[in-house]
């Protein structure tokens, strides 16, 4: 009955779509399926935290969005990484790491 | 540039909606459709993949507000519909709103009215550099002020040590001449270092120097900027130039900077040396202001113990018999001082009219909660259909904020018209009066309280309209019993019922006050009495004969005018704020020491007694042989008589006057009230007109006649100049109008009071009509089945008004209680009235009761007209 948590960890929605977009410009379901992949699906994206992170990123300047046809011929808007957001990134990628090694510390020395 | 980012984005969301949302809606259907790829990939049928694709994302309208709601636009975006839904609700009930807005409106325009008038009297520094350390150097008998002497401020500027600059100042008025007609200037006489004592000096030209103040010192004068501009047509060479001032030629050597005023007389004109005539012994006659500007760090204290020293000292050395223990010699703000008459008037009335504002915020409390409980089954359904707490309570925050919007708009335009009428309203004398207009500070203050007045309001009835539980609240709205809101609202009928009583009683006792006031004997008849004052100017009465020949012939011309039966000269006339007091002395006699009384000093003319209705008590009146040359004679006053000789006879013995005398005492005349209405200092020396040394260059004629008084008056002008046509005449007056003038700051205090407790009594009664009215509307199954169960009509309103008459006597006895501890403070504006009077107490809460009587009556006999049959179908 109980299925395990898909949820994103609070507050690394962030992190996840510019590390994704780090990779390559990409549109929205791109995004969160390239999120589920990598990390083989331990998180799930749902479309509206997705869009208004993504709006959000935007205007602050971390993203730029243009509407492009993709390889299938559909009309996609697609995000790519600006420069502030590249800088965004790895402030957030090294915060992370020492935040995750720590906890990772301290769940090893209960251990 | 992500904070440009944001603005054009939020922008672009607010005025180009649509775009916004196709853009957002085409987003999301590519996002469905290459999920739906993505699952026809993993081997789903399209229609299966379009279907699972939909699940997995949810209901797109939801997605769609969810990312709307990300932007700072979106708070504006439910704001708007928040302000929009509020509009409509109360559009939708426009008696509600009517009676809201326009409770509000008034609460804040009289607020924001009186605070703008009141501020710039009372707090606003004098528009002089360093006004705080500008002070008044007064005499005070037991709380009366009086005017300073010359001998004094010689003494003070010689020995005092607290005072950078000290000067006298006295009232001049006079004729100028030579370009086009006469005028009458309002200037002052005024001692060498009055501008140095303001801190300011002429921007042209030069300040006077103290050669220049001696008696027999040039003729000099310094002229205002208006004056220079105006009259002087902003010659600009003029210094150096003459002006002709009561036939003497002034040389002007200075012009002040614009916006100057002086701080005495704000139509002061023009400033010339004192130029005080020490040598005929006057420097003790008390007609003299005095100013100063304290030394920096010296403060009042220190200066009033310094002047107080001096001025005892030089009293008990000089004038010994004059000494009287109960002067103090006092060192006070100027701005206080200049106040000083009308600041318990004032704050009385900033009281009053917060009692006010905390009336109209209760019944508009209390509408908006008997709203919010009509109201309930609407919000229990919005609750139970997915309104969050917070949202429910921004909205009724809205509601709030809009009626406090809408009230408090029209309050700043009840602002503006109050502003105006209490100028209009205000009592002569007002200092500063033309500092009094609705300014940017007001309108803020206005914004402020209407912000504070709709949070306020708002927050109670909402917090009550969510507390409560969705499903009972549906229940509840079909079954109409009654909740224990019922409570909160009688309380804050009984408090507003409290609250106005406050106010009445405090305008009863004003107003009772008043009464006696007007209904004072001022020891001559008002009625029926004309006067005016002529002033003699020009080198033609440099004889004193000359003075006195005028007076006498325009006197007889006067008399000749058909109509008038009775007229005289004064030198001072009563209740005009004339002030001209001496120091009458009295030799030892082997039955008494010798002493000296504070008189007030009149030459008169022969009949001016007559013509006011003064009684002659003992003796005879002057005649028309009491003259220059003749025997000096005088009358006192019956106070006068009674302080020096007691029972003994007064007649025949004498007294010196000042620097003039002896005078032989002719006669005893009744007292008059010379300062005011509530003043009762009698004391007082009538002389022939031409007995006095110095003969005065203005009277005041006094006439009564047969007809209407206004026809007399340009016959007797006409009279007087008939003898000289060169000579102005000023302040034509009734007698009634100047003892109401004299008591004009109490008016101004009634008035307002009067306005404010009507208000007052008015929102009460709204309040108690709305809670009793609300009430029935509750109560009306309850009601019904009442009537069927066989109560009668007479029952139904019995029960109605008892209701209303428990909060009003509860509000009552709160309010008596209320009243009885604050009436002290209006206590320095009420005349022989104490603040705890039973009689008005009584009277005010009658008439509380009757108008809480007549709030209840309404819904009472609606009460009594519930049809049982409609009342139990209607749910």
């Amino acid at each position: 009955m109980d299925e395990p948590n898909t949820d994103v960890i609070p507050g690394t929605l962030d992190l996840l779509i510019l590390k994704t977009l780090s990779l390559e410009p990409m549109h929205g379901f791109g995004i969160a399926r390239r999120v589920e992949q990598i990390s083989r699906s331990v998180f799930k994206v749902n479309p509206g935290s997705l869009l208004t992170a993504l709006t959000r990123l935007e205007r602050a300047g971390a993203l730029d969005a243009e509407w492009r046809v993709t390889g299938s011929g559909r009309r996609a808007k697609y995000y790519s990484l600006t420069k502030s957001g590249q800088k965004q990134l790895e402030a957030a990628t090294d915060d992370w790491t020492r935040r995750a090694s720590a906890v990772a510390r301290l769940l090893r020395a209960e251990g | 540039m992500s904070i440009r980012r944001q603005l054009q984005r939020g922008l672009a969301v607010l005025f180009r909606r649509d775009a916004a949302d196709q853009d957002l809606s085409d987003e999301l259907e590519h996002y469905v459709t290459e999920a739906a790829a993505a699952y026809v990939r993993q081997g789903l049928n399209p229609a299966e993949a379009e279907r699972r694709a939909r699940m997995d994302a949810g209901s797109l309208a939801s997605v769609r507000e969810e990312v709307r709601s990300g932007g700072w636009e979106s708070l504006i975006e439910t704001g708007l519909t928040d302000v929009r839904y509020a509009l409509r609700r109360l559009m939708g009930s426009p008696g509600f709103t009517f009676v809201t807005t326009l409770t509000l409106a008034l609460g804040i325009g009289a607020t924001t009215a009186i605070v703008s008038a009141v501020t710039p009297i009372l707090f606003r520094p004098l528009p002089y550099p360093h006004a705080e350390r500008l002070a008044a150097v007064v005499e005070d008998h037991k709380g009366v002020r009086g005017a300073g002497t010359f001998a004094l401020y010689h003494a003070f500027s010689e020995q005092a040590h607290s005072f950078d600059a000290l000067a006298v100042t006295r009232r001049w008025q006079p004729t100028l001449t030579g370009s086009g007609r006469p005028d009458r200037l309002a200037g002052e006489r005024v001692s060498h270092e009055y501008l140095r004592v303001l801190g300011v000096s002429p921007l042209m030209g030069r300040d006077f120097t103290e050669t220049e103040d001696r008696l027999n010192g040039p003729r000099v004068v310094v002229v205002s900027d208006g004056l220079w501009r105006g009259r002087l047509s902003a010659d600009p060479a003029i210094l150096g130039k003459s002006l002709m001032l009561d036939g003497d030629p002034y040389l002007v050597i200075g012009v002040m900077p614009p916006g100057f005023q002086d701080a005495e007389d704000p139509a002061a004109e023009l400033w010339a040396p004192l130029q005080y005539d020490m040598s005929q012994g006057t420097a003790w006659g008390h007609h003299l202001r005095t100013v100063a500007r304290l030394k920096p760090g010296v403060g009042i204290g220190a200066a009033t113990a310094d002047v107080a020293g001096v001025g005892r000292a030089v009293l008990t050395q000089q004038r010994p018999e004059t000494y009287d223990p109960n002067t103090d010699f006092m060192v006070a703000s100027l701005q206080g001082e200049l106040t000083r008459g009308v600041r318990p008037a004032l704050l009385t009335i900033v009281g009053a009219v917060i009692l006010v504002l905390l009336i109209a915020l209760v019944n508009v409390t209390n509408l908006l909660l008997a709203r919010g409980v009509q109201r309930r089954t609407e919000f229990a359904l919005r609750a139970a259909l997915g309104a969050g707490r917070s949202r429910l309570v921004r909205q009724l925050l809205t509601e709030s904020l809009v009626i406090a919007a809408v009230g408090g708009a029209l309050g700043i335009a009840v602002a503006a018209v109050g502003v105006k009428a209490i100028v209009a309203l205000s009592p002569p004398g007002l200092p500063r009066a033309d500092a009094i207009a609705v300014n940017g500070t007001v309108l803020l203050v206005g914004a402020l309280v209407t912000t504070l007045v709709g949070l306020a309001v708002g927050i109670l009835p909402a917090l009550h309209a969510t507390r409560s539980d969705p499903q009972q609240d549906i229940q509840q709205g079909s079954r109409r019993t009654v909740g224990g809101h019922r409570r909160a609202r009688g309380i804050l009928v009984a408090a507003e019922v409290a609250l106005a009583l406050v106010l009445l009683v405090g305008s009863g006792l004003l107003l009772r006050s008043s009464v006696r006031l007007f209904a004072v004997d001022v020891g001559f008849d008002q009625a029926r009495m004309l006067t005016m004052q002529v002033q003699l100017s020009g080198h033609r009465f440099d004889a004193d004969s000359a003075i006195v020949r005028f007076y006498t012939q325009a006197l007889d011309a006067v008399r000749a005018v058909p109509g008038v039966t009775a007229a005289g000269f004064t030198t001072q006339l009563p209740l005009s704020s004339d002030d001209d007091e001496y120091g009458a002395h009295f030799d030892a006699e082997p039955d008494r020491p010798a002493a000296t009384y504070d008189v007030f000093r009149y030459a008169v003319t022969p009949g001016y007694l007559e013509t006011l209705g003064v009684p002659l008590l003992s003796g005879r009146s002057l005649g028309a042989d009491d003259r220059a040359g003749s025997p000096l004679v005088a009358e006192i006053s019956a106070s006068l008589a009674r302080d020096r000789f007691g029972a003994a006879d007064p007649l025949h013995r004498q007294l010196k006057l000042g620097p003039a005398g002896p005078y032989t005492i002719v006669g005893v005349v009744g007292d008059v009230h010379q300062a005011s209405l509530a003043q009762s200092q009698g004391e007082a020396v009538y002389l022939p007109v031409g007995q006095w040394p110095f003969p005065d260059r203005s009277m005041s004629l006094v006439l009564r006649g047969q007809g209407a008084l206004a026809m007399l008056a340009p016959a007797a002008q006409s009279a007087v100049w008939s003898v000289d046509p060169d000579q102005p005449i000023v302040r034509v007056a009734t007698m009634s109008d100047l003892v109401a003038r004299t008591a004009g700051e109490r008016r101004f205090a009634l008035t307002l009071f009067e306005l404010f407790a009507l208000a007052a009594l008015g929102l009460a009664a709204a309040g108690i009509y709305g809670v009793l009215s609300g009430s029935v509307n509750e109560r009306t199954r309850e009601l019904g089945i009442r009537s069927a169960l066989g109560a009668s009509r007479t029952e139904v309103v019995r029960m109605v008004v008892s209701q209303g008459a428990r909060l009003t006597g509860v509000g009552a006895v709160v309010g008596l209680i209320a009243a009885a501890g604050t009436s002290r403070l209006i206590a320095s504006l009420l005349f022989e009235t104490p603040p705890v009077e039973p009689v008005t107490y009584l009277t005010v809460t009658a008439l509380l009761f009757v108008v809480a009587l007549v709030a209840c009556s309404v819904p009472a006999v609606r009460a009594s007209r519930v049809d049982p049959v409609e009342a139990l179908r209607a749910d």
